[in-house]
């Protein structure tokens, strides 16, 4: 058996490989495997049917995200359309399967290619430019999209939706919130590892290049312009994905949720959860999440009071307000989000009594 | 003919309240190089101030509207201090981000005090402004915007052009480091800057007010409009919003008029695509050139 690896207390890397290594201790690699056993054995016979749409809406908002944060945190793009991306991923997905027939394993892998190809042709205007002319073309592409999946109506029905024919697996029927959790597990994970070692890749490192010195990165050789759209491709191929998701565990899709309000709910988890960071995207995820469902709950408590329902407390207001705060204070407080501030606790504890 | 006249001169006046909002858009840019996407909620704000003066206060127009005006000025110099201060010399996606953020957060502050109802400013506006020649026709509200932009894009000019704190601007907006080593006050600049900026939001805001009534909704999809606007006049000139701003507005309206209805609020995006493509500086934007 191999020596086991530990926490170092210092940075004794020799060789690039250590770098690049995922997992840093063996303690890390095992505390993952437990923690999957649990998520996948124990989690969907113990939680009721609404935790599971929790956990579930988790696991495909962290797709997103992911996707969010490979061109926000690693590229420095920052994207206004994400909403709309996912959008065009649900709308794929439920045209391929009720149209064209597509069985669910095909249909949401070619909703991500083709939610890819719409990003892609979203990022060209701003192949011109340097700076942060790709925010603004996003900007349009959400205004674009939207207006085309409510105005494109022999292909979209309008806003009337589409419902989407019950589906399933290799032969096991994704009816309930359980075996959904199975499957948006199974996605992330797999979206996870793929994001993870992208990163790892010439690819994901020419990403990062490009983020902190766009001139540097082009004078090492990096062509700026395919890359950034490699990373917008990328990104949308990630939301495409994370959509056709939401098309098949809502079953019935509309045009209303993906607006702009959507775009930002996203760029509020990559802030949040911390930029340029796997994990983070899920712990952002997460976050945003819990925060909706806790503010859904604090309304429904505060309607039960007297006074305050006569008032009458929305929810919307709420919302917006919560996630901007949230966005607002976690720049100006700890811009790495909550990924740092997992680091900061477990750096404590591991060099505790000498923390400095 | 007639139709298209009208249209016309419609198209021109909706124009020159486009220009109006890109302005203030466009004086962050030019002193700070950030995009700011609070905008369209910094406009609301205005107008909510002013009907906050001659609503719930009781004020005269005359007083309201340059307590108003103050009002924004002071918004504007804390929203920098509490918020953007911070953020000097970090990376500039954060304090897009941030903007991001704080529209959102402005909006939701809107959306509890006021609700997205609409309100109407009651009519102060005298009838003999309006200007009616043929079967053409101006209400005075046009009037007085096309009145409005053409007075500040001649103080602005001036401003840049002229004035020292003006030139410190746009020195700070070339190159930050070199302005601060030549002993410009960056901080009082960009202070500066935000609370014309707000200054010049919460009047657009106001006219847009007196127009279509004030309504959270619209007023910040109005601030999104902004963005083919400036990029169509080039994203550091004035005078280039108010020239975008035309053109987008004659687009819109003869869209609406001729094509459809539905298709007016999305062409200026795709007008947006297209200018990025084709001329990514705009029509009056400085062609930035990198030596490395």
């Amino acid at each position: 058996m191999r020596k086991l690896h530990f926490h170092p207390c210092g940075n004794f890397n020799e060789r690039y490989e250590q770098e690049l290594t995922i997992f840093e201790t063996d303690f890390g690699r095992a505390s993952l495997l437990i923690g999957l056993f649990i998520l996948f054995a124990v989690v969907p016979y113990i939680s009721g049917p609404y935790l599971l749409y929790i956990f579930n809406m988790i696991a495909i908002t962290s797709i997103a995200a992911i996707g969010l944060n490979i061109l926000t945190g690693f590229t420095g793009q920052l994207s206004l359309g994400h909403g709309a991306f996912i959008g065009v991923g649900a709308y794929a997905a439920a045209i391929l399967s009720t149209k064209a027939g597509f069985p669910f394993i095909l249909a949401v892998p070619a909703a991500g290619l083709i939610t890819a190809l719409v990003g892609i042709l979203f990022g060209l205007p701003s192949g011109r430019l340097k700076g942060l002319y790709l925010t603004i073309a996003t900007l349009a592409g959400q205004f674009i999209i939207e207006y085309l999946l409510i105005h494109w109506e022999s292909l979209t029905e309008g806003t009337m939706g589409i419902v989407l024919p019950g589906t399933s697996i290799f032969g096991i029927a994704l009816d309930s919130d359980r075996s959904f959790f199975y499957i948006a597990f199974i996605s992330l994970i797999i979206m996870t590892l793929l994001a993870v070692n992208i990163m790892r890749t010439r690819y994901g490192r020419a990403f990062i290049a490009i983020r902190d010195n766009d001139r540097a990165a082009e004078g090492m050789g990096i062509p700026i312009f395919p890359y950034k759209l490699l990373s917008f491709g990328i990104s949308s191929f990630y939301a495409g994905i994370a959509g056709a998701l939401m098309a098949y565990y809502m079953i019935s899709i509309t045009t209303e949720p993906f607006n702009l309000g959507l775009s930002v709910e996203y760029i509020a988890m990559i802030i949040i959860g911390g930029l340029g960071s796997v994990a983070g995207a899920i712990y952002g995820a997460i976050f945003i999440t819990g925060l909706n469902e806790g503010l859904r709950w604090l309304t429904d408590i505060l309607m039960g009071i007297d006074i305050l329902s006569s008032i009458g407390i929305s929810m919307a207001p709420l919302r917006e307000f919560a996630f901007g705060t949230a966005i607002v204070l976690f720049i100006l407080l700890e811009p790495r989000g909550l990924a740092e501030v997992w680091r900061i606790i477990r750096s404590n504890f591991r060099l505790w009594p000498f923390s400095y | 003919m007639d139709f298209f006249i009208q249209l016309l001169v419609n198209g021109v006046s909706i124009g020159f309240l486009y220009g109006l909002a890109a302005m203030g858009f466009v004086m962050i840019f030019k002193s700070s190089s950030v995009l700011n996407f609070a905008h369209g909620e910094l406009m609301a704000l205005g107008a909510f101030i002013f009907l906050v003066m001659i609503g719930w206060a009781g004020l005269p127009v005359y007083l309201a509207f340059p307590l108003a005006l103050v009002g924004c000025f002071a918004l504007g110099f804390v929203v920098e201090r509490i918020f953007l201060r911070p953020l000097i010399g970090e990376p500039l996606i954060y304090v897009i981000m941030l903007t991001v953020g704080l529209a959102s957060m402005f909006k939701g502050v809107m959306l509890f005090i006021w609700g997205g109802n609409l309100y109407t400013f009651p009519d102060f506006l005298p009838a003999g402004l309006a200007i009616q020649w043929r079967s053409i026709n101006i209400p005075p509200v046009y009037v007085m915007s096309i009145a409005i932009g053409i007075t500040f894009l001649i103080l602005f000019g001036l401003f840049f052009k002229y004035s020292s704190q003006g030139i410190y601007m746009r020195s700070v907006a070339d190159n930050q480091p070199a302005a601060l080593s030549l002993g410009v006050h960056v901080r009082k600049v960009f202070a500066l800057s935000w609370a014309i900026a707000a200054l010049v939001a919460g009047m657009s805001g106001i006219v847009l007010g007196i127009i279509n009534g004030i309504n959270v909704h619209d007023l910040s999809s109005i601030g999104l409009k902004v963005f083919p606007v400036v990029i169509l006049g080039g994203l550091d000139s004035i005078g280039g919003a108010v020239i975008g701003g035309i053109i987008i507005g004659l687009l819109e309206t003869f869209t609406g008029g001729y094509l459809s209805t539905s298709l007016r609020d999305v062409i200026p995006y795709m007008a947006l695509v297209f200018i990025l493509m084709v001329k990514p500086y705009g029509l009056f934007g400085l062609v930035e050139i990198e030596r490395v």
